[in-house]
């Protein structure tokens, strides 16, 4: 996955379990055939995630929850580690791919 | 020449300049100066062949420009091929076009994004750029946008007209609601070229514009993205044009030339291929053009040994044709380039007190004395 490491200041706030992350208006996940590998499209460009981000973006979906992502990813995979995937989902978020539409206590966010 | 390296992959974008028509005149166009007249535009089928023959090869993201994309009246049948085929298809629009009922067209379509250029944070100083009445269409184009729910990225070409009118600019773009602003100091190519004199900014201009864009960028941050386009003749090294040549994105011209680099057309002894007669994957793998400079074994001195060769993979070439008359000397924004004097030169002549008046962009007349 091409999206850089994320600032560790940030590492110390994972997204609590009831936050619902969601691709941003504007970003889709495809698959291209050519290169064989997921492809995530968004105004500016495109990237290509890893099997393992392929597999945690295509579960975004805007109602899913992370402990619902998490728990559907541990049905598919060996060795899923939710704190790996907060992480992901925050480095998502601060590139503009991802939004988190939810907080713990159901308001909706107003920050985009 | 002729033989790809091992390294060449598939091309990610396709910039499609379905038409050199517009209604704007902007002086500061990147359209090169030999406009092509609508008659040798390529036809409906045969931009859906590119866009074919395109994702074919591995194009991913379609951005459909121009000149005014919205002068083609089979916009929205392109846009809809594009999509169809799994691309992202971008609208580069001057917004005039984009009223309510033709944006719906678009969006049914499969349009994803649309990037709509606005001249200046006022409708007297943006209307005389464009030379058309045109702001005020603009803002309603803009409003259309967000009502249909389409992401939206305001562009503005930076020059010496509107500098200093950032701040007003950026305040614009967020009532505009724009998701991005990209903020793009001219870079010296076509029209802008040709009226270099009346656009170059002055250093004193660039260096409050800095302190404006960094402090928005900081109170925006989550709210709306702002990308920074510098002024490369200003700089100490030059940017890494297109990311390399053959490397990322190739341009398609009105009349199916195929462009390694949107300006590339002004490269001398560059044996263009056009989409008529060659398929587009033999053109990105195995033509001259294309490999005339991709990576780094092209490069001379002082790019050849230079540490930052990776960086900025020795800048832009038509630039270095433009600037030097050889396309592969180092870019001569670059300050190690031995030409850098060129760039010097005009920093110190163009910056005139008062800027001379700009020639506006045109196209070609027909003999009945009527744009083409």
């Amino acid at each position: 996955m091409t999206v850089p490491d994320s600032h560790p200041e940030k590492r110390a706030f994972p997204l609590p379990d009831t936050a619902v992350p969601r691709l941003r208006r504007g970003v889709r996940l495809s698959f291209d055939p050519t290169r064989d590998s997921y492809v995530l499209l968004y105004p500016e460009g495109v990237l290509l995630p890893n099997e393992t981000a392929a597999a945690v973006l295509g579960r975004c979906d805007g109602g899913a929850d992370v402990a619902t992502i998490v728990a559907s990813l541990a049905r598919d995979f060996d060795g899923v580690d939710a704190a790996q995937v907060s992480d992901l989902l925050r480095r998502l978020e601060r590139r503009r791919l991802v939004e988190i539409v939810e907080r713990p206590d159901g308001t909706v966010r107003d920050d985009g | 020449m002729g033989e790809p390296g091992p390294s060449v992959g598939p091309p990610f974008g396709l910039l499609a300049e379905l038409t050199h028509r517009c209604p704007l005149r902007c002086a500061y166009c990147s359209n090169p100066l030999q406009l092509v007249p609508a008659s040798n535009e390529l036809d409906t089928d045969q931009w859906r062949s590119v866009l074919d023959q395109a994702r074919r090869l591995g194009v991913l993201q379609v951005h459909l420009s121009g000149g005014e994309p919205m002068a083609r009246r089979d916009l929205p049948a392109l846009v809809e091929h594009a999509h169809s085929l799994g691309c992202y298809v971008n609208l580069v629009t001057s917004g005039l076009s984009l009223t309510d009922g033709a944006a719906a067209e678009l969006v049914a379509a499969g349009l994803d994004h649309v990037q709509l250029s606005i001249q200046d944070a006022d409708t007297r100083g943006a209307d005389a750029i464009a030379g058309a009445r045109a702001h005020e269409r603009k803002l309603a184009a803009a409003a259309v946008v967000r009502r249909l729910g389409l992401p939206l990225t305001v562009n503005v070409v930076l020059h010496r007209g509107n500098l200093d009118h950032v701040e007003a600019i950026v305040d614009l773009a967020e009532r505009m609601g724009a998701d991005r602003l990209e903020l793009a100091n001219t870079q010296f190519y076509g029209w802008a070229l040709r009226n270099r004199a009346a656009l170059l900014p002055t250093a004193a201009q660039l260096r409050a514009a800095d302190v404006v864009v960094r402090d928005a960028v900081e109170r925006l941050a989550g709210r709306m993205e702002i990308s920074y386009v510098y002024s490369d003749y200003h700089e100490r090294r030059p940017k890494p044009c297109m990311h390399g040549w053959g490397s990322r994105q190739l341009t398609v011209a009105p009349n199916g030339d195929v462009l390694p680099c949107p300006a590339a057309s002004v490269i001398e002894g560059l044996d263009l291929e056009n989409v008529r007669t060659r398929p587009l994957a033999e053109i990105w793998y195995e033509s001259a053009s294309f490999n005339a400079f991709r990576g780094t074994d092209w490069m001379r001195e002082p790019c050849r040994s230079c540490a930052f060769r990776e960086v900025d993979l020795g800048g832009c070439r038509c630039q270095a044709f433009l600037l030097t008359g050889d396309a592969a000397n180092t870019d001569p924004v670059c300050q190690l380039s031995p030409h850098r004097a060129v760039v010097d030169r005009v920093l110190a002549e163009d910056v005139l007190l008062v800027p001379p008046p700009s020639v506006p962009r045109r196209m070609p007349v027909s003999r009945n004395g009527d744009a083409l």
